[in-house]
């Protein structure tokens, strides 16, 4: 990387080889994206098992927080697919703690975000989408590809129709992916971006920084948020599968 | 961008995507959740059970709130009973002394009156003999001689009947 490049608004995305690890031919070295994986797996577990260590009946503030997560992807399960919904609730937390803390993570200024990569979240939207069309599969057999065809619509309309479902369908990985990484990845350049007219403005600088502390805070809620729709997606992804239409 | 040029970079990043991901779904589906899951149970066990004990003694309290309700009814009416008896006993009683009183009042009523007649016949009789006598000294003083005293007396008896 040239020196210029090395403080430009995209070099916090690069990934820096940590620990080289050479698998054969296979390059899987311990990078700051893995690094930051590892801190996140870490930091989940921590948080959900130091929160409920007690066991209290009557939650202190810590295992409220544990508890009130627990309920909301319970809840976002229940809404979206109903009760037979319940056994794909470990996936879908853990994809949405996942996620969250990923995102959260990348807020802390001189880490890395993981979710900003278009592989990672390709990655994970790529589970979802093999995981969910093999449900539909397992669940509905042959008769799953009937969810390709729009209810109520005439047969002459099927031509056109079936080919329009089947191509929304299978763009759903990569709009799944994309909303996450794009999102981090816009958010992270804006802030890099303001935040360098900072020192280059002098004392004027206040400006920029006051509109990088507000989009630090819109940031923050971003990051909650595609964490939030990266869920409730997978779920009615999994709803879909379920119950077809 | 870092994320389309350092290509050789998808290989380590979906490894240990996969990885750590497959560890925290492990860890989470088979540790955590789980005891999150027995917490709230238990929780919920113990609202429900506290929730059924209070309804339990809601229903003992309507009971015996019942049974005192029963109770109180029934000794009113004891004391109403007792009440009215008592009044009806006052009552004859005091009638009865009434009419008692009433009938020796008359008694005496009538004995008084009976007396007055009696001190009035007398009176009556005391002064026709009075007059009788005044009538004979009169007429002895004015005649000289002793009256009759049978013409006297009949005078007198004729007088007072035609004064009444």
């Amino acid at each position: 990387m040239a020196s210029a490049d090395h403080h430009g608004p995209l070099s916090q995305f690069e990934i820096k080889t940590l620990l080289p690890i050479r698998l054969g031919e296979a390059d899987i070295s311990f990078t700051n994206s893995s690094l930051m994986m590892v801190i996140a797996l870490v930091l989940i577990m921590l948080f959900l098992m130091l929160g409920v260590r007690r066991k209290a009946l009557v939650p202190g503030r810590w295992q409220s927080m544990v508890e009130l997560s627990y309920e909301f992807i319970v809840g976002l399960l229940r809404e979206t697919v109903g009760a037979d919904g319940r056994r794909y609730f470990p996936f879908v937390f853990t994809l949405f703690m996942f996620v969250l803390f990923g995102n959260m993570l990348g807020m802390i200024p001189y880490s890395f975000t993981f979710t900003s990569h278009i592989v990672v979240t390709f990655a994970l939207a790529a589970v979802v989408f093999v995981g969910v069309t093999i449900l539909g599969f397992v669940k509905h057999g042959f008769h799953f590809v009937t969810f390709f065809v729009p209810p109520g619509v005439s047969v002459a309309l099927w031509p056109l129709l079936i080919p329009i479902e089947i191509i929304s369908y299978l763009s759903r990985p990569i709009s799944l992916s994309v909303r996450l990484f794009a999102n981090m990845l816009a958010g992270h350049t804006l802030l890099k971006v303001f935040a360098g007219f900072v020192p280059a403005l002098g004392a004027a600088g206040i400006l920029p920084l006051a509109f990088v502390a507000a989009l630090s805070g819109l940031e923050l809620v971003i990051a909650f948020l595609q964490a939030y729709v990266f869920a409730i997606l997978t779920c009615l992804y999994i709803n879909d599968a379920l119950h077809l239409h | 961008m870092p994320q389309l040029e350092q290509i050789d970079t998808y290989l380590s990043q979906v490894v240990w995507l996969v990885l750590t991901f497959g560890i925290l779904y492990l860890v989470l589906w088979r540790s955590a959740l789980p005891r999150i899951s027995q917490i709230l149970a238990t929780r919920q066990e113990r609202i429900d059970g506290d929730l059924r004990k209070a309804a339990e003694l809601k229903a003992e309290a309507e009971t015996v709130l019942a049974a005192y309700e029963e109770a109180a009814a029934g000794a009113r009416a004891e004391a109403q009973a007792i009440l009215r008896d008592s009044a009806e006993r006052f009552a004859a009683e005091a009638a009865e002394r009434n009419e008692a009183l009433t009938a020796r009042l008359a008694e005496e009523a009538a004995a008084g009156e009976a007396r007055i007649e009696a001190a009035r016949e007398q009176a009556m009789a005391d002064v026709e003999s009075i007059a009788v006598e005044l009538a004979g000294l009169a007429a002895e003083r004015l005649t000289g001689t002793a009256a009759d005293r049978a013409a006297a007396e009949a005078a007198v008896g004729q007088v007072m009947k035609e004064r009444g």
